[in-house]
């Protein structure tokens, strides 16, 4: 079946089985590569994308179910050549290491931002309750934290 | 000229390609054709391989399917042993669940399924091992007729056994416990991944990999290939942490393999319940440690037996072994020390490199143990290690006396700093439940580089040249897993070649580029290997600065004269090859001597809650302070400390694998768990510099030590809130609970 969707603001459109599971329809029928597969069972948000501005675990969705809905990638984070305000932060800050988990990091934490669900007194403890679905193996969390704060500042500003 | 980049936090090189997207792990790789490989595996942990059967009604001539009579060299993967078959021949011997027995490939990863469902092993059970104490009975002989695949004694003070005896006999004090450490799964989060192609006879296989070099020692034999003809490439790889030294060389193995009969690329991506099931572990570990101490807490004697779980393969256990009896007195003043130390063969998949190799188990006692001590001589727990830890003038347990860059005042003083009054011991939670508090703290060291003469033997090389375009290209085997060695790398030779960063690169690890530096292992990237980078990028600079003085160009900066250089002389390029420190002397047959050319230092403070409704424990302060000599770049450094620290709280808290009958019972993420960002408390990093003389900028081991302590600290934590002694990890809330009810 035909599946039409807008990825990143573009509308593509490929066939492909409708059962098929968005994270590779985004991979092999899109070519859009950033989103990775950590686990297949929606463990570990590497996979994580935006369905509708909200974050699923693109692992366990089904092609067929985003047709006409809006998804976004890691891909779809920057303006051309200028990063996300979270991504440059996790770059600065040391936030990223071997990299795999960090697509599905940068777009929950992008999510996270503009939306301005990380601000206030606690915003580093609703950083860790609302990023507690994506694992990384590296970095201990820590400068990832750090990082998000920062851009919630910046975007904040 | 002054150092610039090193000692600055500088962005890391791969960066903005990690955090766009950009990056290109295997399976992001366009490969024209390639096909999808998959393993059948053995369900059973021990027999005899009668036969391979394949379903009839299965359409077999769009799928090729490789056995161990496809192998056109040896059936070995290479190592140190060589006992581990690629692929289980028929008539040969099963050894653990999960084991290779054939391979599939087919145009789609949904042919291959089908394919690998369609074949089934026949396989003759035979009697099972499954403990440590099973194998040490020898009741099934696995390995010769002990099961030992290795043995090691360490003595100091030349005592004899009734030396030994007589003398914890007459202490005022002897700690003797038992301490049990579980297996732990590395869980990288992009699993195991690898891809083959043939070209004419050349073998090209690229992935996620920690050592181009073991895979390409271990394509040679096996696909009777000669050096030029196996071409190993690494690719970006989603972590490592000691998962992808050895075991790359198998999934290589059999990605050739089926290229070579497919007559097409192949890769294979392991699914992380494979990767779970099948792959190496950290070794689980007994470990009785008995410490004789005076009536003042002077440490007397210490006799410390140490068995690890091998699994089916001697892989490198004889080397994880050797690091954790090298580790296992601690960093303390101890005149006599015994320690003996053996691996056995069982029926578990191989366990294998994890992050501390063998350092965290023996660790995890020795600091249980002197926690013990300090409390039998009613002497506060900082202050009793304080007062009997290894300095300068000191000697280890294998005689080697220490005497340069001992960080043990530097990161004890750094801990009480920072230390803060205890938590009130009992009170309230969020939740209403009544919680007990608890601090815990442990001091430790961490031997950097290969054991002993290791280094020597490997006599690892790097290259820096100067290209024709008038840029530098570092050249070395060590591979980027995350931990920053591209980045520290252009760092150390930009400021050896005293040009900016942005003109040297870091070329891609591929055997055919690059020469041998030596595996990925041990904390030895930046210590050993950047120091081969960073003498080569000087020898360089010398060159090109000669060249300057020659045509009157002296005043004239390396980047302005590259060019013209390379425009006169074509590329040049320089290989260093590791010399070691003087005085370093290690005898393999006694175990004496100096084990590390340097020890890094740490000390670690663990706060903890416990619910006393649900047992569960929260970390709520760590504390490390980590002596790496010199942090290259701290962020970088930072990134280390914080990640391995989780990994060890982790370890002492919830992570197991849980073996039934041999077989990982909970392979997958739901049930194999690591600490989420919830589970993580605010790590409190503090970076402690005591420089090493021989390392570049004074730079030291950083990559494993913040693993082997934290878990000591907790479970010290846990005692201190409940009165209790927990002496096997995890300390899960179920251990706690049967523990509170018995008390």
């Amino acid at each position: 079946m035909k599946i039409e969707l807008i990825i990143n603001g573009e509308t593509r459109s490929a066939d492909a089985d409708p059962w098929k599971r968005l994270l590779d329809f985004v991979r092999e029928d899109l070519r859009l590569t950033g989103t990775k597969e950590g686990c297949g069972e929606g463990e570990c948000g590497a996979c994580t994308v935006l369905l509708d501005g909200e974050p699923v675990n693109s692992c366990l969705v089904a092609a067929g179910q985003c047709a006409h809905r809006r998804v976004t990638t890691v891909e779809g984070l920057a303006r051309g050549e200028l990063l996300h305000a979270v991504q440059r932060a996790l770059v600065a800050r040391g936030g990223a290491q071997c990299g795999i988990c960090t697509p599905g990091i940068a777009v929950c934490a992008a999510h996270l931002v503009d939306e301005g669900l990380v601000s206030g007194d606690r915003a580093r403890d609703r950083v860790r309750e609302l990023l507690a679905g994506n694992i990384c193996r590296c970095t201990g969390y820590q400068l990832i934290v750090d990082a998000v704060i920062e851009a919630a500042a910046e975007v904040s500003k | 000229m002054e150092s610039r980049a090193v000692g600055a936090s500088v962005a890391r090189v791969d960066g903005v390609a990690k955090v766009t997207g950009r990056a290109r792990y295997l399976d992001d790789l366009d490969a024209a054709g390639v096909w999808h490989g998959m393993t059948v595996r053995s369900q059973i942990a021990h027999g005899v391989l009668e036969g391979i059967d394949r379903d009839p009604s299965f359409d077999w001539s769009r799928v090729v399917v490789v056995t161990a009579e496809d192998i056109p060299g040896k059936n070995v993967i290479t190592l140190i042993e060589d006992d581990q078959p690629a692929l289980v021949p028929v008539g040969g011997e099963v050894r653990h669940v999960d084991e290779p027995i054939a391979l599939v490939a087919a145009p789609t990863r949904a042919l291959a399924y089908a394919a690998r469902a369609a074949i089934r092993p026949r396989i003759r059970p035979l009697p099972n091992v499954f403990t440590i104490d099973d194998a040490l009975s020898a009741r099934v002989k696995l390995h010769g007729d002990d099961n030992v695949f290795k043995k090691f004694s360490i003595r100091k003070g030349h005592a004899r056994d009734e030396e030994i005896e007589a003398a914890l006999a007459g202490c005022a004090h002897v700690i003797d416990s038992v301490y049990r450490t579980s297996a732990q799964e590395q869980m990288y989060i992009e699993p195991q991944a690898m891809m083959a192609s043939w070209i004419g006879d050349a073998c090209h296989v690229t992935g996620s990999m920690q050592c181009p070099y073991y895979v390409h020692k271990a394509m040679k034999p096996l696909l009777d290939l000669h050096a030029e003809q196996a071409i190993i490439t690494q690719t970006v790889t989603g972590g490592g942490f000691g998962g992808k030294e050895e075991y790359p060389s198998m999934i290589a193995a059999h990605c050739a393999l089926l290229a070579r009969k497919a007559h097409a690329p192949v890769k294979i991506v392991y699914d992380r319940d494979e990767d779970i099931a099948a792959t190496t572990k950290r070794h689980p570990a007994v470990i009785h440690h008995r410490l004789g101490i005076d009536r003042e807490g002077n440490l007397v004697v210490a006799a410390i037996d140490v068995v690890m779980d091998g699994g089916a393969y001697a892989t490198l256990s004889a080397v994880v072994l050797s690091r954790g009896v090298l580790h296992a007195a601690g960093p303390y003043k101890c005149p006599m020390v015994k320690i003996v130390g053996r691996v056995v063969a069982t029926n578990h998949p191989p366990h294998g490199a994890f992050r501390g190799f063998g350092a965290p188990q023996t660790t995890f006692a020795y600091e249980r143990q002197i926690e013990k001590a300090a409390k039998r001589v009613g002497a506060p727990p900082l202050a009793y290690r304080r007062k009997h830890a290894l300095r300068e003038g000191d000697t280890t347990a294998t005689g080697q006396t220490l005497t340069y860059s001992v960080g043990t005042d530097a990161v004890l003083d750094a801990l009480e700093q920072v230390a803060g009054p205890k938590p009130a011991k009992t009170g309230t939670s969020a939740s209403g439940a009544p919680v007990r508090r608890g601090r815990g703290v442990c001091f430790y060291f961490h031997g950097a580089g290969f054991t002993g003469s290791g280094e020597q033997r490997l006599a690892g090389r790097a290259t820096v040249a100067l290209t024709r375009d008038g840029r530098f290209e570092v050249r070395a085997s060590s591979t980027d897993i995350g931990q920053g060695a591209i980045t520290i790398f252009t760092q150390l030779a930009a400021d050896a070649l005293g040009v900016s960063p942005s003109l040297v690169e870091v070329v891609d690890p591929s055997t055919d580029r690059v020469p041998d530096s030596g595996p990925t292992v041990a904390s030895r990237t930046c210590m050993v290997v950047g120091g081969l980078v960073e003498q080569a990028s000087r020898a360089l600079r010398g060159r090109i600065s000669a060249w300057g003085r020659e045509f009157g160009r002296a005043n004239e900066s390396i980047a302005s004269l590259a060019h013209d250089v390379a425009a006169d002389l074509g590329p040049l390029e320089e290989t260093v090859q590791y010399q070691p420190p003087p005085g370093i002397a290690w005898d393999d047959e006694t175990y004496t001597g100096s084990a590390y050319p340097v020890f890094g230092w740490a000390a670690c403070l663990v706060d903890v809650t416990i619910d006393l409704d649900t047992y569960e424990v929260a970390v709520d302060r760590c504390v490390q302070a980590v002596d790496v000599g010199k942090a290259i770049n701290p962020t970088i450094v930072r990134g280390q400390i914080d990640g391995g620290t989780l990994q060890a709280l982790g370890w002492a808290l919830l992570e197991n694998v849980v073996y039934k009958d041999g077989k990982v019972a909970n392979a997958n993420m739901t049930n194999c768990i690591v600490p989420t960002f919830a589970d993580a408390p605010e790590l409190e990093t503090i970076i402690v510099e005591c420089p090493y003389p021989f390392g570049p900028h004074g730079a030291k081991g950083v990559g494993e030590i913040p693993m082997d302590g934290p878990a000591a600290a907790v479970a010290n934590a846990v005692g201190d809130a409940l009165g209790l002694d927990f002496d096997t990890i995890p300390i899960t809330p179920e251990m706690i609970a049967t523990r509170m009810r018995r008390s």
